[in-house]
């Protein structure tokens, strides 16, 4: 072995030196280089279009920032918080939506614990409905309340079971929906500014409102014979107005029928009356002609017509011989 | 240059490494939003608690920076079986909004946020409990009277009778009731209570099956009024056709007889008026006219030899 050749550490270090002596001058540089890179990724930050970042020093809140590209001071002295204010969210009871779409699907789970509640009759309602909200102070989403989400779902579960608790069985499912929309919308508002969430309600919505399963056959029941009573009803006023429109036709016909008959009346009176005076008129200047005339004209009618004339004396005792005889000759 | 470079950067090294030993040593902390914080020196509270966020220093090594909450909090209980006054046994489930409001308090009786909630379970389980049961069922649900005020014609069912019951208090003072009560025992925990709600009420499985079977025999009911209104509303109509249809036709028929009856009374005047003026010649005139109508071919006329007809017959002879 050549220990000779063997290099001491000393030399291996001087070698070292010797390698990297004009590089230590950079050294410094490199290092440079490497902190400016690191507190680059620390300096900017982006926010989104829908978002606000909020910027804490230590901790403590300094200031908002708008989207875009900005600069905070790196090494985790200054922290920032994007906070989406402009998104609207959605939060949804008894109901989950599997995927949203033009035909959103939603999740055959029922979520009975969430949905089922009395109502103010003592009853039992299914009801389904979701929140709308946004962030209006990120400030306060952030620093006043640990679980915003949470306390939306508490206040909204609450709130809706009392309103609920106000309205009757068939209010809730048909006349007040929209009526109890407003009042859950207005006191959740009011109940989360007390809580300072930052967190406005844009709006609540009742979905489905239905009986329990069990109770539907009956509530359908109802619905049928609410059906079958306007059925009945329909088909007596059809008779109704089959028959009297007809009647009242009839009776005018009747009437005018009678109005006839009365012009009819007293218009041949009068034109009767009429001739018997102008007659009457005409006779008075020579009655015995006249009657006499009148009395031959009606006769010289009146006798062509008739079937048979006798002409017998009135010293004859009986005629009832002769009418016999003519009577059986007609036969023949 | 080179050499006030390199200053430069020493000086800039040696801060860095002094703030980060600094951090590291706990001679500065930070206090969060959302955080306040007690000192403890050897588990002994120092000071009062601090609540202004920012940079903060202490002694290092020795002391000790305990972070506590200052948001809001939740607490959501589980459901309680409670009877209520009316002997109504319903499932309760309350929420509660809560702060650490002194956090020193809290730290030296209960410490954790766990502990707390186990407090919080005794505090406000025990309030819900003592309030339901001092009230009435309906008094737990409703909040006001209004469904006992509103009158509506179609009202599909009869309310049942338990919730007529008038009420002198709602759920929303039910719900203050509790927060007060359990506000009074909070503040030994260094523990503010913001807000105690019923979040859900519902029935115990016997008697929501009760209840199931009550509404279902209200809708039988109502089912069945509909089918007796519809059929009482359709003999009604009925009855009404009739009698309109008789209405219509006797008044008709009055009428018509009123019409002729005064045409005929009219008539007999004219006629009377004209014939009055010579009755002898009317009566003659008329039996002429009643020839010309009553005799036709099957009449057998009979004239004797004396009649005017033949008086010029006889005279020749």
């Amino acid at each position: 072995m050549d220990w000779d050749k063997i290099r001491k550490p000393e030399d291996i270090i001087d070698a070292g030196k010797a390698k990297f002596g004009d590089s230590g001058r950079f050294l410094p540089w490199i290092m440079i280089g490497l902190i400016v890179l690191v507190s680059l990724k620390g300096l900017l930050y982006s926010i989104g279009p829908e978002e606000v970042g909020v910027i804490q020093r230590f901790g403590k809140y300094m200031r908002l920032s708008s989207p875009g590209l900005h600069v905070k001071i790196p090494f985790g002295i200054e922290k920032v918080t994007p906070v989406p204010v402009k998104r609207v969210l959605k939060e949804e009871f008894g109901v989950r939506t599997v995927r949203p779409g033009v035909r959103t699907q939603y999740s055959p789970r029922e979520y009975l614990e969430e949905s089922l509640m009395l109502t103010g009759d003592l009853n039992i309602l299914d009801v389904r409905w979701i929140v709308q909200f946004k962030v209006n102070d990120p400030v306060k989403l952030l620093f006043s309340v640990r679980d915003p989400l949470e306390n939306i779902r508490d206040v909204s579960e609450a709130v809706m079971r009392r309103f609920v608790g106000d309205y009757r069985v068939d209010e809730v499912l048909t006349t007040k929906r929209e009526e109890v929309d407003d009042l859950v919308q207005q006191e959740m508002q009011a109940i989360l500014d007390t809580y300072q969430t930052g967190v406005h309600i844009v709006t609540v919505k009742l979905l489905d409102v239905n009986p329990p399963e069990k109770v539907k056959p009956a509530f359908n029941e109802v619905n049928e014979a609410k059906q079958e009573r306007e059925k009945l009803i329909n088909q007596a006023w059809e008779a109704y107005n089959k028959v009297i429109p007809k009647a009242k036709g009839e009776a005018e016909k009747t009437i005018s029928v009678a109005e006839g008959y009365s012009l009819d009346k007293v218009n041949r009176a009068k034109g009767e009356a009429e001739r018997f005076l102008a007659v009457l008129a005409e006779y008075k200047k020579e009655p015995m002609i006249t009657e006499k005339r009148l009395y031959l004209e009606t006769l010289s009618q009146i006798l062509p017509k008739a079937k048979a004339k006798y002409v017998i004396d009135p010293q004859q005792s009986s005629i009832l011989p002769l009418l016999k005889i003519g009577q059986e000759g007609g036969g023949q | 240059m080179n050499n006030a470079l390199k200053n430069i950067f020493g000086i800039f090294v040696v801060l860095a490494i002094l703030a980060i030993l600094a951090f590291m040593s706990g001679l500065v902390f930070t206090i969060d939003e959302t955080k306040q914080v007690v000192i403890t020196q050897f588990g002994r509270p120092v000071g009062k608690p601090i609540t202004e966020t920012g940079l903060h220093f202490k002694t290092p090594l020795i002391q000790v920076a305990n972070y506590f909450e200052k948001r809001i909090l939740q607490w959501d209980g589980d459901p309680n079986q409670i009877p209520t006054r009316d002997k109504k046994y319903i499932w309760v489930d309350a929420y509660a909004r809560w702060k650490i409001s002194d956090a020193l308090v809290f730290l030296q009786s209960v410490g954790t946020e766990f502990n707390a909630h186990a407090r919080l379970d005794d505090i406000i389980n025990s309030a819900t409990r003592d309030v339901i049961t001092a009230h009435l069922l309906v008094e737990t649900i409703r909040d006001t009277n209004r469904i006992l005020e509103i009158e509506e014609t179609d009202i599909d069912v009869s309310l049942a009778e338990e919730a007529l019951e008038r009420i002198e208090v709602g759920r929303n003072t039910l719900e203050s009731l509790i927060l007060e009560k359990a506000s009074k025992l909070a503040p030994q925990y260094g523990i503010e209570l913001v807000d105690v709600r019923i979040k859900r009420i519902n029935y115990v499985r016997d008697v929501r099956d009760k209840v199931y079977d009550r509404m279902i025999a209200e809708r039988k009911r109502a089912a069945e009024r509909y089918r007796s209104e519809g059929q009482g509303k359709s003999a009604e109509i009925s009855g009404q056709l009739a009698k309109e249809l008789k209405l219509i036709t006797s008044d008709a028929y009055r009428k018509a007889q009123v019409i002729m009856g005064e045409a005929d009374a009219e008539a007999v005047t004219i006629y009377g008026q004209a014939y009055k003026q010579d009755p002898d010649f009317y009566s003659f005139v008329k039996t002429l006219e009643t020839y010309q109508g009553t005799i036709d071919e099957n009449s057998t006329i009979i004239l004797t030899t004396d009649a005017d007809y033949y008086k010029y017959l006889k005279g020749i002879k």
